[in-house]
């Protein structure tokens, strides 16, 4: 038997908690995403991760498909329905206002998980872990290898949305549209096709983060909107738009809630993410990377 | 819209008045005035919710926490210390409000989405509470025993009876809004949502009038929470979640949240929709909440209320 000293511990709590905090950083840059091109707050963001998550054990456990079929199978899958909120809910809206805009993604958001607990019913469903349930001890820690898939894909999520947005056109042309839409208009960017992009390309990264998440914690119909809070906790907290800030935002906010659970009180482990953001946002609402200037001239 | 008439007033409180009467010679919907007592609990917080986010243009989607303050601090105080449910009803009241005034000061520099999800959050932290502190509120499991109200010894412990009680509050709370609306504080309150700025250069104090505004919606929700936990005598956290706080959102999108009436058209069709109609659905019922949502928002943006004047833009074209 291995012996838990409190320095294990202690470092359980910070390799779950940067585990978690991932998932929230995933979350994040999807809300980034889209809030960059559209100024749209999506609500609907944490229902990505909830598809994705019940997309991919559809596939891989009750259809059957390999591993390497099942997860872009998902992507994709969960990336038109990212499409569809778009041209459902989002564009046909002929006179946008911030409220119109936050009814409309909190509509697309019950709708989906109503449709989820249609299909799924309310059970919570398991994935089998990528590369097996063998723990690693490491530093008196116990770490399972999902852990480090979960960390590795966000790093990977960075990695190609920064090689996207700095070096492709189209990733340039999405910049532009946030920067000034009526400009990016202009040169003859079709923002609508932007925008449709922007639903799709985050909703991919939240199906990317509901797969990997859901060998750790399961996946059920109703798990959206907390981590939809959450995620956009992680945004507020490195800078609502920055994604260097949502990595790190994810990151702390996945640290205070692991440590908070562990050492105050399990009960209260959902309050803590949202108790930062409220400091955060009563505070300081530009965020840790946020630039204040910017947040002031924002539409919404 | 500034204007609000006498006349339909007087015709809706004729109508309310005639109400359980009329439920009980029509066989088949006698219930209704038990489902009514309810539609009047939801329009309290929606009357509130009207004033807040149609007239002021100040997002909340956290009034559920407000209606479970009112209705724990009214449960807790009468179950456990056997106080006057009246007194207690006063005390939720005052607690909500201090709540509201301490989350509103910092909310509401806040605007659009931040605002939002602050009070979204604050709605979950609050339900967080409402499940974790079991010795005061008895968890997930909730709260029963709650005595009924009376009035001078006289008990209202009858659907009907109760319904006037309820009913009674709701056209007070109509009639103090609608004065609210039609006064200069009404007026401040518009110059708000139009432009904060404009506001403030014209001497508009608007940071006090939107706190005031919030108050002023967190104690009808408050009174409507107290209400409710008399009604049942039994209170459990999952009243007060977040999709709660959503169907409020519901109830005055789609009554339309421009017109106070909205307010009550639109939460009696939701309480209709919650308790009678939708039974077939079960649980699937969100489905339609959602669906009526995205409807309202991409072709009523002023929903029901709003469409004589819909109708009369459209035939004026013409």
């Amino acid at each position: 038997m291995e012996t838990i000293t409190p320095a294990g511990q202690l470092f359980q709590y910070l390799i779950t908690g940067i585990t978690v905090g991932s998932i929230y950083a995933m979350v994040a840059v999807g809300f980034n995403i889209i809030y960059n091109v559209t100024e749209i707050i999506n609500f609907a963001q944490g229902e990505f991760v909830m598809l994705g998550g019940l997309i991919m054990v559809l596939l891989h456990v009750g259809m059957g498909l390999p591993l390497a079929a099942a997860f872009p199978a998902t992507i994709i899958l969960v990336t038109l329905v990212g499409m569809l909120v778009d041209r459902l809910a989002i564009s046909p809206i002929r006179q946008p206002t911030v409220l119109s805009l936050i009814i409309a993604t909190i509509a697309a958001s019950i709708l989906l998980k109503g449709a989820a607990m249609f299909i799924w019913g309310k059970d919570p469903y398991d994935l089998p872990a990528f590369s097996g349930r063998n723990p690693i001890i490491f530093l008196g820690a116990v770490i399972q290898p999902q852990y480090l898939w979960v960390i590795g894909f966000l790093i990977l999520i960075v990695i190609v949305l920064t090689l996207f947005f700095e070096k492709t056109i189209l990733g340039k042309a999405m910049s532009a549209c946030a920067d000034n839409p009526d400009a990016a208009r202009l040169v003859g960017i079709n923002v609508k096709q932007m925008i449709l992009l922007s639903f799709a390309l985050s909703a991919a990264i939240g199906a990317v983060a509901g797969i990997v998440v859901t060998p750790i914690s399961l996946m059920e119909y109703d798990r959206g909107a907390m981590l939809a809070i959450k995620g956009f906790g992680a945004a507020v907290l490195g800078g609502l738009g920055s994604f260097p800030g949502a990595v790190i935002g994810g990151l702390i906010l996945g640290a205070i809630e692991s440590f908070g659970a562990g050492l105050i009180s399990s009960g209260y482990k959902d309050a803590f993410a949202l108790i930062v953001l409220l400091v955060v946002l009563f505070f300081r609402p530009s965020g840790i990377l946020g630039d204040i200037e910017i947040s002031r001239i924002k539409r919404f | 819209m500034v204007r609000i008439g006498k006349l339909p007033i007087a015709a809706f409180a004729f109508l309310i008045v005639i109400f359980p009467w009329v439920a009980r010679q029509i066989p088949g919907i006698g219930h209704y005035t038990d489902i009514m007592v309810f539609a009047g609990i939801y329009s309290l917080i929606t009357i509130g919710l009207s004033l807040l986010m149609g007239y002021a243009g100040q997002i909340s989607i956290g009034h559920a926490a407000f209606y479970g303050i009112g209705a724990y601090v009214s449960g807790i105080l009468t179950a456990r210390y056997g106080l006057n449910p009246w007194v207690c009803m006063l005390a939720g009241i005052s607690v909500a409000a201090a709540v509201a005034f301490l989350v509103g000061a910092p909310s509401l520099k806040l605007k659009g989405h931040y605002l939002a999800m602050a009070t979204l959050a604050f709605g979950i932290i609050v339900y967080i509470v409402f499940n974790e502190e079991i010795e005061w509120t008895g968890g997930p499991d909730g709260m029963s025993g709650i005595p009924g109200l009376s009035i001078f010894g006289f008990d209202l412990d009858s659907a009907e009876k109760y319904f006037y009680l309820v009913w009674g509050f709701v056209f007070a709370a109509f009639i103090f809004s609608v004065n609210i609306i039609q006064s200069g504080v009404g007026r401040a309150l518009r110059a708000i949502h139009s432009s904060e700025a404009a506001a403030s250069a014209m001497g508009v104090n608007v940071s006090g009038y939107k706190i005031l505004v919030f108050v002023y919606s967190a104690v009808l929700a408050a009174l409507a929470g107290s209400l409710y936990a008399h009604y049942l005598n039994f209170i459990n956290p999952a009243t007060f979640d977040l999709f709660f706080s959503i169907k409020l959102l519901i109830m005055i999108a789609l009554g339309g949240m421009h017109n106070i009436w909205g307010a009550i058209i639109g939460a009696g069709i939701i309480t209709f929709l919650n308790y009678e109609w939708l039974h077939y659905f079960e649980e699937f019922d969100v489905i339609v909440y959602g669906a009526i949502l995205l409807v309202v928002v991409i072709f009523l943006p002023e929903g029901l209320a709003g469409i004589p004047v819909m109708l009369k833009k459209r035939l004026g074209k013409h």
